[in-house]
């Protein structure tokens, strides 16, 4: 049964902050060149330094942002805009109902906060170690996560659409590129901690890859995550422990 | 765009991104959720990585790239899946691969 007590703040701020902002300095390490990128690319659509910051504190979805570019370099308007942003986000929906029952120990103010700032990246996290502990564990900990990696989207953009053409940072320098991929390489593996769940997960990789070939991008996460999921909960049996089949 | 479109658009942006965010949770967080549907929410993370991971590592440029040249990613893929298993640290795993990037830049 879920545990109605609400998680305060108390003295252990300064660990949980510290944990928070360890965890996410993949995504920092990530996010500082994407986000970078964003900018450069933004100042050269013709974004104010001010648009393109706005779009990363505000909208803050680094896939949907860099589409919104060539959106606007298209000279198409804001409806279309609207509209291409709500389905490249859409998949948030399917992170945010999992980790739903895990924030119910936060204050509604808390709740509004956290889910702004839900991207793939931080939810890669939240979900394994909400996962791995059972809780979501101190707020404190889940605002410096997000905050450091929300932060360090918005310097790499403020940084980036400043320089402009200015500056060509190759994001490829020491393997920046690679921090994301590697990132949700390891999370992915906690995740897979059973042969079931290393097949649903290829399951997934095939259904992903198929129809992003096929041409349906964005829907095919959606899709993949949607069919890969309900596979592994119809296959399921009373294994209600998952220490079953575990390598 | 005009300098008042694209604060109506940014708002447009921001709102359409963060109602999927934010309406789960406001929603389901203190509901007692039925058994299948919670069942099937425990699958979406493993499935969700995998379905960012592989376009991202197969085609990272739209088509699907096998080249060892071209496309290291897909094969450093390989030892940091094993080393991920083996040290279940995002740390060292996200260190080793960027390093093995990196590096095969460097001598190719």
């Amino acid at each position: 049964m879920a545990d109605c007590r609400k998680i305060g703040f108390n003295g252990k701020n300064g660990e949980a902050v510290k944990r928070g902002v360890s965890l996410a300095m993949p995504i920092v390490v990530g996010y500082l060149p994407i986000g970078f990128a964003f900018g450069v690319l933004a100042a050269a659509a013709g974004l104010s330094v001010s648009a393109a910051a706005a779009m990363s504190i505000f909208v803050y979805a680094g896939s949907a942002q860099l589409i919104a570019v060539g959106i606007i370099e298209s000279g198409a308007g804001p409806q279309v805009l609207a509209v291409t942003v709500f389905l490249v986000n859409l998949r948030h929906l399917l992170m945010s109902s999992y980790l739903a029952p895990y924030l119910g120990v936060l204050r509604r103010w808390q709740q509004a906060i956290f889910c702004f700032q839900l991207t793939d990246e931080s939810f890669a996290v939240h979900s394994t170690v909400f996962r791995e502990n059972g809780t979501a564990g101190p707020p404190a900990s889940l605002f410096a996560l997000n905050g450091a990696a929300h932060l360090s989207w918005i310097t790499g953009s403020l940084a980036g659409a400043w320089a402009g053409s200015r500056l060509l940072v190759d994001t490829r320098l020491f393997g920046l590129d690679y921090a994301l991929p590697a990132m949700f390489i390891a999370l992915l593996v906690m995740q897979a901690d059973n042969r079931r769940r290393i097949m649903i997960a290829l399951l997934a990789a095939g259904l992903s890859i198929t129809l992003y070939l096929s041409g349906a991008i964005w829907w095919h996460i959606i899709i993949a995550t949607v069919v890969a999921a309900a596979v592994g909960a119809l296959t399921e049996n009373e294994e209600e422990t998952e220490g079953a089949d575990k390598l | 765009m005009t300098g008042h479109t694209y604060l109506l658009a940014i708002f447009l942006m921001a709102a359409v991104t963060y109602l999927p965010r934010v309406l789960p949770v406001l929603l389901l967080s203190n509901k007692k959720l039925p058994r299948p549907f919670s069942r099937w929410l425990s699958y979406i993370p493993v499935a969700v990585l995998a379905a960012l991971l592989a376009p991202a590592l197969i085609a990272p440029e739209g088509q699907p790239d096998f080249s060892l040249t071209d496309n290291p990613g897909l094969w450093v893929a390989l030892p940091v899946f094993v080393i991920a298993r083996m040290t279940r640290s995002l740390f060292a795993t996200v260190l080793s691969g960027m390093a093995a990037v990196a590096i095969w830049r460097l001598i190719t």
